[in-house]
Parts: C-alpha cells; structure tokens; sequence
C-alpha cells in the first residue's frame, strides 16, 4: 500500500494532503491509498480525507494532541510496517521533513526529500527536487521494499474524489514518550491565508520604505485583492514584520499563482523561496533590479504611487 | 560533554552554478563554509564562553578535499579539533547521519549542532536522521539557545509559528538565521588554527552504501513573460497590469 500521512491544522485537512493524494495516484505505484489521520478529535479530518483516499486509518488518542516528531516518527513507522507499506509519503512541511528522516532510518528505508514530482521507473521510485537554492532541478531516485517520500508544498495539484469515500479504520499505536518539553508557544496568527496555501502573495521588501507603509500598501493590496502576505529578511530583520512571513532560502517556500513583490531587490536567497511562482509580478523603482529579471510582469515606479492606484482600481 | 558541529563546504550563494554531463559541476566555483552550519559553530563557541561545561569542540565534515577549506574555517574560529571523513562519492543525508552517529558515539558527544537546511542539496534531513540513529531527540530550526548543566532550553520555529523548548542533553539541534551573529576568525586564531589537529578518517570504516542516485540534474529556468509597463502614469500602469492579471496569466478572479 501506499501510506500518506495527513498533515491537519485547526481542525482541517491541510491542502498539502490533497496534494500527496495526487502525487500517489500520479506515481504508478500499486496498491490502496492509504492516509493515516494522526491527532486528537479528528473525525472530521478523517472524513475529509475518506473522500479521496480508498482508506483512512485514524489514531485519535491524548498523546497525539499536539505534533511531536519522535511520535509522529514512530507512529508512521508502526503503520507503514504492519500494512506493509511499499511508499510512505509525508508532507514537506517543516514538521514533516523534520520526522520523515527518522521514518526512513527506522523503516531502513531510502528517503525522497521535497520531490516536485513522483513516479515509478522500473523497480526504483524516481522523484525530482531542487538543489543549489532552487536554481537546479536534480532527478533522484531509489528502490526498496519501501521508500520515504516528503512532497514539496504546492507541486501537486489537490486531489477531488474518485469514486466512493474509503472506510475508516481506528489503528493502535505503541508511541513512545516525548522527551522535548514545550515550555511556551507563540502561534503567529494572521487572519490572512497562510503562506504556503495562498493562490496569491503580496510580498514587501525594503523598498516598501516603513512598517506603517508595509501595512498601508502590502497589506493594503493583499486585502484588496484576498492575498497572503509575505516579507524579505531585510524587513523581518529590522522588525517590521514577523519571521513567520519571511519567503526565501531562511524562510518559506512559496509557489503561489501570483507573487508580486513590492520593493524587493531580488536577492538569490529570496529568489530560492519564491522563483517557482507561476506568475511573478514585480513593482521596484530601480529598472536594474534583478527581481525584473524573472518577472512575468513588471512596473519601474514608485511603490508610493504604483500601489495606491492599484489598490484603488483593484476595488472596481 | 564534548559537542560535535558539523560543516560542509558550499557553492557561495552568488556563484554560478553550472551542469556538466547531467551533474552539477563545482569546477572553479567559489566556495564558502555553508552558512546555516556556521551558526553551529559559533554557538557551541559561545556556550562554552558562557560558562557551560563544555570539554571539547569538535567539527565533522564528510565529503570531498575541498571540505578541509570548512574545517580550517571552524578550527579559526574556536573549535578544538576537526574530523575529516574525505569520499568523493556523494551520498545522501540519510546515509551520512551513519558517519556523523558512530562519530559521536567515538567522541563520546553529548550534542550535535548542525545547519538547519544545506545550501547545496537543499536537504533538511542530516540532523533528523542522526538523531534518530542515535536514539536521540531533536530540536529543529533553533533561534536562541542556552545550556545549562545538562538541560538545553530555548526556542524554535514549527509549522505555525514559535516554541519554547527543555530537553536534557543528549540531542542534536539543528540550527538557522537570527541563532547569533558568527565571528570572522581573526590572524592570529587563523595562524594557531594551522597547529589544531584535522584528522583524516577513511569513509570505507564507516560501511557507507548510497541508497539515493542522482540521474539527471537541470538548471531551472522558467521563461518568463517579461512584460514591462511603463510606471509613470500610475493610475494606467495599475489598470493595465490588473488587466494582464485577470485576462492573460488568468490568475485574478
Ligand atoms: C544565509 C542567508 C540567508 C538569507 N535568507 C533570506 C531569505 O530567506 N529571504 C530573503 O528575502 N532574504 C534572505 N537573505 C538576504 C538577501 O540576501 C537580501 O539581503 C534580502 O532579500 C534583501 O531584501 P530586500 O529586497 O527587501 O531589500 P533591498 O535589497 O534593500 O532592496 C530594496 C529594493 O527596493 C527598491 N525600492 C526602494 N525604494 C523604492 C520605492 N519607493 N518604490 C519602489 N521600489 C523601491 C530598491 O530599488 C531595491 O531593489 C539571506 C541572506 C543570507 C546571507
């Protein structure tokens, strides 16, 4: 079987496992899609995921409340050995590529790291992935009685439901103890859609000029247009804006339909995080900005004046 | 304890990277200690500054000659003693975490740092893995750090947001941006660092086989459109792109 582990936020499943799903189906690889649910009071999630998966194992106990990797580690591990899973695939979120290394050193298994794509060639499973800060697209493969698989976030398209809605079955789990204690937890809310969800980004680099501008025009356009909004590491640097946006090599991979980039330079770090947009639309006031060199449209101008208008027209 | 950092030597980020026969070829680019694993560095430096109990700084490298450049760099900035585990094969980050696990074991190490993300391989996983041949627990995308004893607190990023962590040593921490600002190594610490012992391990000891093949690699370049408006009527330069935008690349409603 092919078993995908269900990444879940705030009582949903995650696009990312809808993703995962196709990336099963578009694999080759035989057998049941299998999604294992793991979390606490995640019956609607399972049912969410019975609609695209041919079935759903659920663990709905105390101890998975919250993610833990060296549980969620040996959670995955336990599944995949008792249905003898020939392909684990899990989400390359941050927390899945944290656990996925310790599934694949458990199961023995070669481990497929963020692949942008996923299929069988022979008897090996051959993915791609980027390397080199996302300049280069490197084909890799493996072969074993199993394979671990993280997908990178946004390279498939979600699954919609083929055919019936796969049962549901609770599994037992032996898991171990957690040995991080979590002290403290700050979550970074935003009424905005998350980042690596968003069809469509507003980005503010340096140009942007000030905190209070990044909220008049960033956020400004974003609202205006239902975005998600994103920041350079210059502008988390100097505190304008939470880590949490930050696109790029240190921050978040994004690939929405559109990224617009508002004074942003275009640095290869930032580039790294955000260079496989479908659209790049760039507003910098230096026509030399190597942000230009990759965008499919681009304004010279002046944020200060470009961004107003084009949240008053997008209004109309 | 003794605390084992590890190191690789990467393309700098403003280098070219070029493809030769479907590999990426490193020939005459310029190359720098990768970033994310100076963090590592110089935080191990700076818990033992701070008092910490640590005996040894150890730093690892695994891979090709050119590695020993990273290793210098290390020695030049604190560490005590470096390791070079010298193989021109490229293996995956899942099958050197063997290395870097009988390394520690060998070097009787209570905590591992290591980059939070490659800048070559783009891979996340070489610290996981370790851990888990270890049997240890982990901490990831760490930004502030403080040992005390045996007990590491601090915090770090998860999937939607922040944490404040405890764990008791051992563990391996992988680090990243905003962790502390590394040190430049100075002359006289780059003149000492050339009498620090680098020790050269045959990988062939370490029973490495390769479980991930690269067959092809690609420099990425999607063709862009490049359509350039003229910004200096404002008001038509934001009609047209929302334009171009809703009726052309179709990804306005
Ligand atoms: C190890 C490492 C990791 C890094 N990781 C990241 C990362 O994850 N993400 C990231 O973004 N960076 C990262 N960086 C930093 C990166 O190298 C750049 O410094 C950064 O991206 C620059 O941000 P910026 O474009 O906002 O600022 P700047 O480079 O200062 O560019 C500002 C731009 O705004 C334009 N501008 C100014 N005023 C106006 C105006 N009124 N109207 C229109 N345009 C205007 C300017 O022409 C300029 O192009 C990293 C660096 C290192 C060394």
């Amino acid at each position: 079987m092919i078993l995908i582990v269900a990444e879940h936020a705030a009582g949903k499943l995650g696009k990312a496992t809808l993703e995962m799903v196709t990336a099963a189906r578009e694999s080759g690889r035989e057998g049941p899609i299998t999604v294992l649910v793991l979390g606490q009071n995640v019956s609607a999630i399972a049912t969410e995921a019975a609609a695209v998966a041919d079935q759903v194992l659920v663990a709905d106990l105390p101890q998975l409340a919250t993610y833990n990797a060296e549980t969620w580690a040996a959670a995955a591990t336990q599944i995949a050995q008792e249905g003898e899973a020939h392909t684990v695939i899990i989400g390359g979120s941050r927390s899945g590529r944290e656990y996925a290394p310790r599934v694949a050193v458990k199961l023995d298994a070669p481990y497929l790291e963020d692949v942008t794509s996923l299929k069988a060639s022979g008897a090996a499973l051959q993915g791609q992935r980027y390397t080199y800060l996302a300049r280069v697209t490197e084909t890799v493969e493996a072969e074993g009685p199993v394979v671990v698989v993280t997908v990178k976030p946004g390279s498939f398209a979600a699954a919609t439901p083929a055919g019936a809605a796969g049962e549901q079955y609770d599994v037992e789990l032996t898991l171990p103890a957690p040995r991080v204690e979590i002290t403290g937890k700050s979550v970074e809310k935003s009424s905005r859609v998350a980042l690596t969800e968003a069809d469509v980004i507003v980005t503010g680099g340096r140009g942007v000029g000030s905190p209070e501008n990044f909220s008049k025009y960033v956020e400004g356009l974003a609202d205006a247009l239902g975005a998600g909004v994103g920041a350079t590491r210059a502008v988390v640097d100097a505190g304008w804006r939470p880590y949490a946006e930050q696109v790029g090599q240190t921050g978040k991979t994004v690939q929405p339909g559109a990224y617009i980039a508002l004074g942003v330079s275009g640095a290869v770090q930032h580039l790294s995080g955000m260079g496989k947009s479908k659209n790049i639309i760039a507003i910098n006031k230096d026509a030399e900005a190597p942000i230009f060199k990759v965008a499919d449209y681009g304004i010279v101008g002046d944020i200060n004046e470009i961004v107003p208008a084009l949240i008053e027209a997008s209004k109309r | 304890m003794n605390i084992l950092t590890l190191v690789r030597q990467v393309p700098d980020a403003e280098a070219r990277v070029k493809i030769s026969q479907q590999a990426v070829d490193l020939d005459g680019t310029t190359l720098v200690v990768d970033g994310m694993d100076e963090y590592g560095v110089e935080e191990a430096l700076r818990m033992r500054e701070s008092g910490a109990g640590v005996e040894q700084i150890i730093a690892l490298a695994i891979g090709p000659k050119r590695n020993e450049d990273a290793l210098r760099t290390a020695l030049a900035m604190g560490v005590d003693r470096a390791i070079h585990v010298e193989t021109n094969e490229q293996f995956d980050a899942v099958t050197l975490s063997k290395v870097v696990a009988q390394v520690a074991q060998a070097e009787n190490v209570g905590l591992i740092l290591v980059g939070g993300q490659e800048a070559d391989w783009d891979s996340q996983a070489l610290g996981a893995a370790s851990a888990e041949r270890l049997g240890w627990p982990q901490l990831t995308w760490t930004n502030e750090l403080k040992l005390d004893g045996d007990t590491l607190s601090g915090r770090h990023d998860v999937d939607d947001g922040n944490e404040s962590f405890r764990v008791t040593l051992p563990a391996v921490v992988t680090t990243q941006q905003g962790l502390n600002e590394p040190r430049y190594p100075t002359l006289p610490n780059i003149m000492k660092a050339k009498k620090k012992e680098l020790r050269k391990d045959d990988a062939a000891s370490y029973g490495l086989q390769a479980r991930v093949r690269t067959v092809g690699a690609e420099i990425q370049t999607r063709a862009r459109r490049n359509t350039m408006i003229d910004g200096k009527d404002p008001q038509a330069a934001a009609a047209q792109l929302l334009e171009l935008l809703r009726n052309e690349a179709k990804v306005l409603a």
